[in-house]
C-alpha cells in the first residue's frame, strides 16, 4: 500500500514540476507548483512527519503560492509572454551544464547508504509535539536569532517600498 | 516538565547588544525628525562600543553554550573584533555619505546593525543551522542596503542581481547541510569531526563538502563565484561596498574556516586540492581584471576578489601557521580596504559621482592630507611596507611555502606585482597629474576624518608592531586545532 502511494505521489510531483518549467502561462505555473507542492507533502505524510506536512501545506501551498497568484494577477503577468528564446551556444552550454549537474546528484545518490537512525516515532507522542519540544529547548537560539532575520526583512522591505513615493 | 538547557547570554552578549542598539536605533527614528540620521548613528556607536566591551570575556571564557550550538571562544572573540571594527568604520563613514545623497533613513543604521549581529552569530556557530541562520540574517540585511539608494537605478540593480544569485549559493548550500546531515545524521561540527575521523567518508558527504564550499566561496567571492561581484560593488552606496567588502568576506572567511578545520579537518587532503585551484585563478583573474577598470569602485572590486585569493592560500597552507596568518590578513585588509572605500565615499558626490579613477587626478595638490591617507592604504593593498598589508602577505605567503605550496606563492608573487601597477594607477593620477580644470571643494565631516585616521593609524601601526597581533591571530586559532 504505502509502496503504491510512493509511486503515484511520485508520477504527480515530478509530472506537476515538469509542467511548471513547460508551460508557458504564469498561472498554470504556479497551479502546478501548488501541485507539487501537495505532493511533497504527501511525502512527508509517508515518513510520518506530519508537522513538516501541515507546514508544507499551510506556508508552501497555502500562503506562498496564493501570494503569487496574487501577484501575477494584480499585475497581469499572464498577458505578457516571454519571448521564445533562441538556441545559441549559452542554450546549448547551460543544457550541458544542467545535464552535468544532475548525472553528478544522480551518481551520488545512487551511492547513497542511509545510516541507521534512531526512529522519530516515539509511541504516545505526536510528530509535532517533539519538534516543538526540540525547538524551544536545544534549538531555542536558531529559533530567537531567526526573529532577528525576519525583522530584518521586514524593515528592508518597508524601507524599499517606502522610497517609491 | 520538559527540561530546560542552560542559557548562557553572556557568550552571545556582544550580538544581543547590537541587536538591541538596533531596536532603540528603530524606535528613536520614529519620532525625531531633524537629524534622525546624526541620533541614529550615534546610538549605533554607543551600541558598538558596549559591544567591544562585552566582546573581551569571550576570549577567556572558551566554553559551548546553548547546548553545544555557539561556541564563544578566542577564534569567535577576534573575528567578533573585527567585525566591530568594520560596522564602526561604516557607521563613521556613513554619516556623510547620507548628508550627501539626501536620505533621511535610520533604518540604514538598523539594518547594518543586525547585519553585525548575523555576522556575530556565523563566527560563533558550532552548528551548521546556526551559521546558516547567521548568514542568512547577513544577507538579508546586506541584500536591501545595497539598493537603499532611491535615486540611482544601478543600486537597485546590484541590489537584485546580489539577491538572486545569493539566494541561489544558499540553496546550494543548503543543499550540501543536507547531504552532511544525511550521511553524519547531525550537523553540529563536532558530531561531523567525529563521523570523519572515524573514518567514515561517502560519496554523499564529499558531495556535501563540495556544495558548502561553493556557498562559502560565493560568500567570499572566489573564482569562479565572483560573478556578482564587481556589479553589485559598483552599484551599492559607497560605505554598503566597503561593508560588504570588509565584513562579509571576514564572516564568511571565518565559518568556511571554522566547519572546514573544526569538522572537515580529516577530508582536509580532498578540500585543499580545490582551494588550490580556486586560489590560483582568483589570484589571477582578480588582479588581471582589475587592471583594466576606469571606475574606482570596479577597481577595488576586482582587488577585493584578489585578496580573497591570497588569503584562501592562507586556507590551502593550514595548520595554525595558515589559520593564523588569514586572522592576520583579514585584521589588516580591514583597515585598509575600509580606508581605501572611506576615502572613496568622501571623494565622491551626490549621486555617486567623481568615481572615476581619473576625477583623482591632482587630489595631492588639493588635499595634500587626503592624498597622503588614500596612498597609505593604496600601498597597504599592493603590500609594501611598512603597512600592514606588507606582513599579511608575506605572513600567508611563508606559511604556505613551509607546508611546500612553492608553486602557488610565485603567482601569489608574481600577481601581486602586478597589482601595484592599478594601484599605483591611483597614485600616479594623485600626485603627477594636473588637477581638473574646476575642482569643487570637498565637504568633510567630522566623523568620515575620524573614521580614516582610525583606518590609517590602524594600517601603519599593526604593519610597524606585527608581533603582537601576529601573536594574538596565533592565540586565537587554538580553538580549531
Amino acid at each position: 500500500m504505502e509502496t503504491l502511494m510512493f509511486y503515484i505521489l511520485s508520477v504527480v510531483t515530478v509530472g506537476s514540476a515538469v509542467f511548471v518549467v513547460l508551460l508557458r502561462r504564469p498561472v498554470y505555473n504556479v497551479l502546478f507548483m501548488i501541485l507539487t507542492m501537495i505532493g511533497l507533502a504527501g511525502f512527508f505524510i509517508l515518513l510520518r512527519a506530519e508537522f513538516v506536512a501541515m507546514v508544507q501545506l499551510i506556508v508552501y501551498a497555502g500562503a506562498i503560492m496564493v501570494l503569487f497568484l496574487f501577484v501575477i494577477m494584480l499585475l497581469n503577468i499572464d498577458q505578457i509572454r516571454p519571448p521564445v528564446q533562441a538556441r545559441d551556444i549559452r542554450w546549448w552550454a547551460g543544457a550541458l551544464i544542467a545535464f552535468a549537474l544532475f548525472g553528478l546528484i544522480l551518481v551520488v545518490i545512487k551511492g547513497i547508504v542511509l545510516p541507521a537512525m534512531e526512529t522519530a516515532v516515539v509511541a504516545g507522542q505526536s510528530n509535532t509535539e517533539l519538534v516543538a519540544k526540540e525547538l524551544f529547548t536545544t534549538y531555542l537560539l536558531p529559533f530567537e536569532i531567526a526573529s532577528v532575520l525576519l525583522l530584518a526583512a521586514i524593515i528592508g522591505t518597508v524601507v524599499l517600498i517606502r522610497k517609491q513615493s | 516538565m520538559i527540561p530546560i538547557p542552560a542559557i548562557n547570554l553572556g557568550s552571545i552578549l556582544p550580538a544581543l547588544i547590537l541587536c538591541a542598539a538596533g531596536l532603540v536605533v528603530l524606535a528613536v527614528g520614529l519620532f525625531v525628525r531633524r537629524g534622525a540620521v546624526t541620533v541614529a548613528a550615534l546610538i549605533s556607536l554607543v551600541g558598538i562600543v558596549l559591544a567591544f566591551m562585552t566582546n573581551s570575556p569571550l576570549r577567556a571564557l572558551n566554553a559551548e553554550a546553548f547546548s553545544g550550538l555557539v561556541a564563544a571562544d578566542s577564534f569567535c572573540w577576534f573575528l567578533n573584533i573585527l567585525i566591530l571594527i568594520a560596522v564602526g568604520l561604516t557607521v563613521l563613514i556613513s554619516a556623510k555619505y547620507l548628508a550627501d545623497e539626501g536620505m533621511a533613513l535610520p533604518e540604514y543604521f538598523v539594518l547594518l546593525l543586525f547585519c553585525a549581529a548575523g555576522m556575530m552569530f556565523m563566527v560563533s556557530g558550532n552548528h551548521i543551522l546556526v551559521i546558516f541562520i547567521g548568514l542568512e540574517t547577513l544577507s538579508i540585511s546586506v541584500y536591501v542596503l545595497a539598493g537603499i539608494h532611491p535615486a540611482i537605478p544601478r543600486s537597485q540593480e546590484s541590489a537584485l542581481k546580489y539577491l538572486l544569485l545569493g539566494a541561489f549559493s544558499s540553496g546550494l548550500f543548503l543543499y550540501g547541510a543536507a547531504l552532511l546531515y544525511g550521511s553524519a545524521g547531525s550537523l553540529a561540527l563536532p558530531a561531523l569531526a567525529k563521523y570523519f575521523q572515524a573514518g567514515s567518508t561517502s560519496l554523499m558527504a564529499k558531495a556535501g563538502m563540495g556544495l558548502l564550499l561553493i556557498g562559502f566561496g560565493f560568500k567570499v567571492a572566489a573564482v569562479p563565484f565572483h560573478m556578482w561581484t564587481p556589479d553589485v560593488y559598483e552599484g551599492a552606496p559607497t560605505p554598503i561596498t566597503a561593508f560588504m567588502s570588509v565584513g562579509v568576506k571576514a564572516a564568511a572567511f571565518a565559518a568556511f574556516v571554522r566547519v572546514f578545520f573544526d569538522s572537515l579537518a580529516a577530508l582536509q587532503v580532498n578540500w585543499s586540492q580545490i582551494l588550490w585551484v580556486l586560489a590560483l585563478v582568483t589570484m589571477i583573474l582578480g588582479n588581471l581584471a582589475a587592471l583594466v577598470q576606469d571606475n574606482i569602485k570596479r577597481m577595488l572590486a576586482y582587488s577585493s576578489i584578489a585578496h580573497a585569493g591570497y588569503i584562501l592560500v592562507g586556507m590551502v597552507a593550514g595548520h595554525t601557521e595558515g589559520t593564523s596568518a588569514l586572522l592576520y590578513y583579514l585584521l589588516a585588509y580591514t583597515f585598509t580596504n575600509m580606508g581605501a572605500f572611506g576615502v572613496v565615499a568622501l571623494v565622491g558626490r551626490k549621486g555617486e559621482a567623481n568615481n572615476m579613477i581619473d576625477d583623482y587626478r591632482g587630489l595631492a595638490k588639493l588635499h595634500p592630507l587626503l592624498a597622503v591617507t588614500m596612498a597609505i592604504f593604496l600601498f597597504s593593498l599592493a603590500g609594501v611596507p611598512p603597512t600592514a598589508g606588507f606582513v599579511g602577505k608575506f605572513t600567508i605567503f611563508s606559511a604556505a611555502v613551509k607546508e611546500g605550496y612553492v608553486g602557488l606563492v610565485i603567482v601569489g608573487v608574481l600577481t601581486s606585482a602586478i597589482s601595484v601597477y592599478y594601484y599605483f594607477r591611483v597614485v600616479m593620477k594623485m600626485y603627477m597629474e594636473a588637477p581638473a580644470t574646476e575642482p569643487q571643494a570637498l565637504h568633510f565631516g567630522p566623523a568620515v576624518v575620524v573614521g580614516l585616521l582610525i583606518a590609517a593609524v590602524g594600517v601603519l601601526y599593526i604593519g610597524i608592531f606585527p608581533i603582537t597581533y601576529l601573536d594574538l591571530a596565533a592565540k586565537s586559532v587554538m580553538p580549531l586545532f
